[in-house]
């Protein structure tokens, strides 16, 4: 992790944060709260301002970087990933975030996504996920729910969309969060451990695009509705959720279930513990099954969490082995090496 | 050595010779033949080599498609080629006689391993009688050697596997040859002991067949004659022994040495390039971080955010390859990073010919990519050439911010040639100076060479933004201003082009002026160097030139090209140098052109000057 200092030593502020460009996103765009989020939270994460840099692919999102006063990289369509890991590796000292969106990570740029995952190198990546080409003016993405309607779908897409968590941790991430634009406190929270976390880590942010996919997020927003759809994961904590965390979510067998609270058959005792911990991903993966599941509530938080060595520290480590153990390489060794015969 | 021991055998003193291994592509021709070059090197003699190799790793036995094979020319005089038409052919298996012997001198030597040529392998190479018997084979020295069994008798005490003991027997080849061609056993001795290190009954036997295929010389009948090639009057010097590839992995170790800046490759497994990756990936005490990323164009978008990063970035690949990397090139452009991306060309289009060698890829270094995104465009011409073409794309990378293409080839990438060491003393420091001053700071602003400051993420009070979309000059902000992009795309040509100014001069060998004048690029370097020089040993009036940089090219160059009345420009592919040249320069060079996925014979090069020059008008 980079240069670790005392978030207080530094005093900055969210301010610190802005650059000078003028945000281009469309008025009412759930960019800006994910944008004012980071902002907000940065200060609290303890890097330095320069050594934090922002690496984008393309797409509205992808804008991202233009926007923070950091290091930058505005790259193509969907080697975010790709750029930010080389970038890591080159320069461990760094704290390198990726803002990306759902056509840019998982479709153009799905490979270098799954392998960012599998390697476990330290890097951010925040995806926002409007499940829509927004950039383009409006086609259905990797993530738009099947029969979706879009200017190259007008009667109904006919394919499954990605479920991004489960993708994740299949790729094996080690941390693996989501979070929705509409929930300040909660993204400033999720951003902060995802920078906490040494390895990979994963955010999913909802967001809605108001003009080519407005209410996508509904459910889980409005206030009517909100409560009986989202569930807020919590390490250790209990699986409740409903007006006044009426209901609570059982696990049988793999079968996750919904009970009353108040029907005095079940008690919060018996409820599904939450373990980001967890080294298995098997529960976090039924976890994130949820929204594929009628009745089930949409899981917001860390879904995984877990320790292990990252892939730059291991070059790193590698380089630092075999260094003490063949001693720093010079040129002439280098040159005068393999059979060399002498011609007078 | 051995003296008493060759009483008997009469030597015979030669300046030149062509050997090639032939086999099954399990039968370890490849080894074969690299042992005996670097066996070859050591001694002293000037040498060549062509390995030739079919792109499936363990082809079906016995077919004629299966077959591998490894030429090595080997001379007490200066040589450049791996020899057109081999004087010894070893022929392991009968595919490996009827796919060569085309090749093969008139009148001479076979050696052929009589113990594989039963009636299985005759029928899958296509023969209806055995050739070692039935005469045809009269215009040749045929040498029968039961080279399986012999060695499976020098191997009766082995507690290896019938398979294993089979497998040994390119090693008694090697020791034949050895004896035919007077080289010492022990650099192979000596290799195979540290190969086999962890296997020592596998080091032991193959031991026992490569001294058993020495001794078998001596003792037999069949050979009364050996060969003697004296050491090559060579300059003065220290030498190795290296392929393209590895030269290729020195040079870019020594740039970022020189420059002080760590090295990183991002790279995707691709034949022919991968053994640069391998070869890197030895030297993490060097610092050098491989990445072998997911696919290629991870490879070079890593390599970009390395670049960012401060190191010296490289990627490697093949023609497909660096069609996936084309979009990245132009980030590479528009962010203005210096990087090198080297490209070791194969057959094409397409997958076309993995591990054969072409030329065809000019035309996508040069032009192949969206939008005027001008890339400086270098080719090495032999394999210690690619040492110094190595350091001079970084040089260039580095001194002008931007990606520099280096296209190499397959020929040169496998090929061996002993390299003269350079003293480590006398290759130029590549001094990199970062900006580290908040005050006055813009990221496109420009140097004298145009370049722009190169500002790295950890630098307090520079942050700043980079990326695809257009810039605006100085303060790199992203402009859709029509007059700012007009402004760029000329400013990012004036730079390339400017290299123009650093780059040296093309250089005529012969006369300066003249009837022809044979202009070469990449691999073809040494079939021209031979055919001209043999030429001009007949008083033809034929020069040479050859071009190490391509785009842009040496400022002289047009000058060079108005001295001769004729050009000729032999290329292995269907003349895109001949016509890169035409429309820069207006004239209308003869073409030669090639496309078997092979290289120029000398001949093939001298009978063209020949045929343009005229039985003697041209002297
Ligand atoms: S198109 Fe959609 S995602 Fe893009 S800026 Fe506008 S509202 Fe936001």
């Amino acid at each position: 992790m980079a240069d670790n200092i005392d978030a207080k030593e530094i005093k900055l502020t969210a301010k610190d944060f802005a650059s000078d460009q003028d945000v281009r996103w469309c008025p009412g765009c759930g960019n800006y709260s994910i944008l004012a989020q980071v902002q907000r939270s940065f200060p609290d994460i303890g890097v330095k301002k320069e050594n934090i840099v922002w690496v984008s692919g393309i797409g509205c999102s992808s804008r991202f970087p233009y926007y923070m006063n950091t290091y930058g990289f505005h790259g193509i369509h969907g080697r975010a990933p790709a750029i930010a890991t080389g970038l890591k590796i080159a320069r461990p000292d760094l704290s390198v975030w990726v803002a990306t969106g759902d056509g840019d990570l998982l479709s153009i740029g799905g490979n270098h996504f799954i392998h960012a995952c599998r390697k476990n190198i330290d890097l951010k990546v925040l995806l926002f996920n409007n499940r829509i080409y927004g950039l383009t003016k409006g086609q259905y993405s990797p993530t738009s729910e099947k029969g979706k309607i879009t200017k190259s779908t007008p009667y109904g897409s006919v394919d499954y969309p990605f479920n991004p968590i489960s993708l994740a941790l299949g790729a094996e991430a080690t941390f693996v969060a989501r979070t929705i634009d509409r929930e300040p406190k909660h993204m400033q929270e999720i951003i902060k451990r995802a920078a906490a976390h040494k390895g990979f880590a994963f955010v999913e942010v909802f967001q809605n695009c108001n003009i080519f996919n407005d209410g996508a997020y509904s459910l889980l927003t409005e206030k009517e509705t909100k409560a009986d759809n989202v569930v807020v994961l919590e390490h250790g904590k209990p699986l409740v959720f409903g007006k006044d965390n009426s209901k609570g979510i059982k696990l049988d067998g793999f079968k996750p279930v919904v009970v009353d609270l108040n029907d005095g058959r079940n008690s919060i005792n018996d409820l599904w513990v939450h373990d980001d911990h967890d080294e298995s991903p098997a529960r976090a993966f039924i976890l994130s099954q949820f929204t594929e599941t009628p009745g089930l509530p949409t899981p917001i938080g860390v879904f995984r969490a877990i320790v292990k060595e990252t892939y730059d520290e291991g070059i790193q480590t590698q380089i630092q082995r075999i260094t003490e153990k063949k001693g720093k390489g010079d040129l002439k060794s280098l040159l005068y090496s393999g059979g060399t015969w002498e011609v007078n | 050595m051995e003296k008493e021991k060759t009483l008997g055998k009469e030597i015979q003193n030669l300046n030149e010779v062509t050997v090639r291994f032939a086999g099954d592509s399990g039968d370890g021709m490849q080894l074969t033949g690299t042992q005996f070059s670097d066996t070859t090197a050591l001694v002293g003699n000037d040498l060549g080599t062509l390995p030739d190799y079919p792109a499936e790793i363990r082809a079906p036995a016995g077919t004629l498609y299966g077959v591998s094979g490894f030429q090595v020319h080997f001379s007490s005089n200066d040589i450049h080629t791996p020899g057109d038409t081999p004087d010894v052919l070893v022929a392991m298996n009968p595919a490996a006689l009827k796919v060569n012997l085309k090749d093969l001198k008139q009148n001479g030597m076979i050696i052929a391993n009589t113990d594989s040529f039963d009636s299985k392998n005759l029928k899958m190479a296509g023969y209806n009688s055995n050739p070692l018997e039935d005469g045809s084979l009269s215009n040749y020295k045929l040498y029968p050697v039961p080279i399986t069994s012999l060695t499976s008798n020098a191997l009766k005490e082995s507690t290896l596997t019938t398979k294993e003991i089979t497998r040994c027997k390119n090693f008694f080849a090697l020791g034949l040859s050895y004896w035919l061609f007077n080289r010492p056993l022990e650099p192979t001795l000596k290799w195979i002991k540290d190969k086999f290190a962890k296997r020592p009954e596998i080091a032991e036997a193959n031991t026992i067949a490569l001294k058993a295929g020495y001794y078998f010389g001596d003792s037999t009948e069949i050979f009364t004659t050996r060969y003697q090639i004296e050491p090559a009057h060579l300059p003065k010097g220290i030498y190795r022994n290296i392929s393209g590839n590895e030269a290729i992995a020195l040079g870019f170790i020594t740039a970022s040495l020189k420059s002080n800046l760590p090295l990183f490759l991002g790279s995707y497994p691709i034949t022919p390039a991968s053994d640069i990756l391998h070869y890197l990936s030895l030297f993490k005490n060097y610092g050098v971080k491989t990445f072998q990323a997911e696919d290629e164009i991870a490879g070079i978008t890593a390599a970009i955010g390395a670049a960012y990063g401060g190191s010296l970035a490289i990627t490697t690949t093949s023609g497909p390859g660096m069609a996936l990397k084309t979009e990245g090139m132009g980030l590479a452009v528009m962010t203005e990073l210096p990087l090198v991306i080297i490209n070791i060309q194969r057959g094409g289009p397409s997958t076309g010919l993995p591990t054969k060698t072409e030329q065809a890829d000019l035309f996508q270094a040069i032009f192949g990519r969206n939008g005027e995104a001008p890339i400086p465009v270098l080719a090495t011409s032999t394999p210690s050439n690619c040492f110094y073409m190595s350091l001079e794309a970084a040089r260039i990378a580095i001194k002008y911010m931007t990606p520099v293409i280096l296209l190499s080839d397959g020929y040169i990438a496998n090929g061996t040639e002993p390299w003269r060491l350079p003293k480590v003393e006398e290759i130029p420091d590549m001094p990199v100076k970062f900006a580290t001053e908040k005050d006055g700071f813009a990221p496109y602003a420009r140097n004298e060479n145009l370049a722009r400051p190169w500002a790295l993420p950890g630098t307090p009070g520079l942050e700043h933004r980079i990326g695809g979309l257009e810039k605006a000059h100085i303060t790199g902000n992203v402009s859709y201003d029509p007059e700012n992009h007009e402004f760029m795309v000329r400013l990012r040509a004036q730079r390339i082009q400017n290299i123009q100014n650093d780059i040296p001069d093309l250089e005529v060998v012969g006369d300066p002026e003249g009837e022809l004048l044979v202009l070469g690029w990449g691999g073809t370097y040494g079939a021209i160097t031979e055919a001209v020089t043999k030429a001009r040993k007949e008083r033809l009036k034929v020069s040479q030139a050859h071009l190490k940089y391509l785009f842009p090219m040496p400022k002289n160059t047009k000058d060079v090209l108005k001295r001769f009345k004729k050009i000729l420009i032999p290329e292995l592919n269907l003349g895109q140098l001949a016509t890169v040249v035409k429309a820069q320069f207006l004239v209308e060079p003869v073409s030669l052109t090639k496309i078997k996925g092979l290289p120029f014979k000398t001949s093939e090069i001298y009978g063209k000057i020949k045929e343009i020059l005229g039985g003697g008008n041209g002297r």
